[in-house]
């Protein structure tokens, strides 16, 4: 049965997401499963806000505050599941609550490495990435596109990642 | 996210989008997308639930398996634990974010649009 996207929101913010055009696609990429999942490395990525609270600073909500049509497009790499009391979440648009109480529900790395040790997939990334979801209003994509998102595709690529699992917030 | 999807598929790695939003997913054309009936901020499900969390995650590993086409779309059968109004006002922040405070009136005025043009 289909999911209704709109049925956890208020009516103000599906007018928010309703009233945002897309331009329509030419196609869709497509890179084929290189081959069963158990053999597969995998990574992660989220836009739920998360950073290394030992490495780095957060994402950068005050500009977003004097700024609300403008939303932080940088990305952080995030510490291992032995270090996970070291995530911070910074993002003005959730009650962040959960995620702090259980980060998994976003970065499921505790959940991936149970699969890597059961042998269900072949492997999980060192470093693993966050994004801020929020990308302004109306939203802008293009940094995430250009510069943030091959940036991204080529560290995973250098560490051996063939796989990927986003998880927006 | 559906661009980063896009993006980082267009680099050569498979990809999986989990999201509670698979309506946006489509719009943009994501190659494989998990759709989850969770209020926002959960794709995996509830805090504290691993055995939810590790369904979420089974499906869309065979969701990768088995999607045959870019655009393919699944939904999962996974519920939420807690009542709908209760769960809409939990997800949200204690204060509204800086866009939606400011943006609040004009949105009203397009709702109040709406109703008048359905009525």
């Amino acid at each position: 049965m289909a999911v209704d996207s709109f049925k956890y929101l208020p009516r103000i913010i599906a007018a928010f997401y309703q009233s945002i055009e897309v331009a329509p696609h030419k196609s869709i990429p497509w890179t084929p499963l290189p081959g069963p999942v158990e053999d597969c490395v995998f990574g992660l990525v989220t836009s739920a806000g998360l950073y290394d609270k030992q490495q780095d600073p957060p994402f950068d909500t005050e500009r977003e505050k004097s700024e609300p049509t403008w939303g932080d497009p940088t990305y952080r790499t995030l510490p291992p599941a032995n270090r996970l009391t070291d995530i911070g979440v910074s993002h003005l648009h959730l009650n962040t609550s959960d995620i702090e109480r259980d980060v998994n529900i976003v970065y499921p790395v505790e959940r991936m490495q149970g699969l890597v040790k059961s042998g269900i997939i072949g492997g999980l990334a060192e470093e693993n990435y966050s994004f801020m979801g929020f990308q302004g209003f109306p939203p802008d994509t293009s940094s995430w596109e250009t510069e943030y998102g091959p940036a991204i595709a080529r560290a995973f690529l250098n560490a051996g990642v063939q796989c990927v699992i986003l998880t927006p917030a | 996210m559906p661009v980063l999807a896009r993006t980082l598929e267009e680099a050569g790695l498979s990809t999986v989008l989990i999201t509670m939003m698979p309506y946006w997913a489509e719009k943009v054309g994501v190659p494989r997308t998990l759709g989850v009936e969770f209020p926002f901020g959960h794709p995996l499900g509830a805090a504290g639930d691993a055995s939810q969390q590790l369904r979420v995650l089974s499906q869309a590993l065979d969701l990768l398996s088995h999607a045959e086409r870019p655009g393919t779309i699944w939904y999962s059968e996974e519920t939420w634990p807690e009542p709908v109004e209760g769960a809409i006002q939990a997800w949200q922040p204690l204060e509204p974010s800086p866009i939606i405070a400011e943006l609040k009136p004009k949105f009203r005025e397009l709702l109040r649009a709406r109703r008048r043009k359905a009525t």
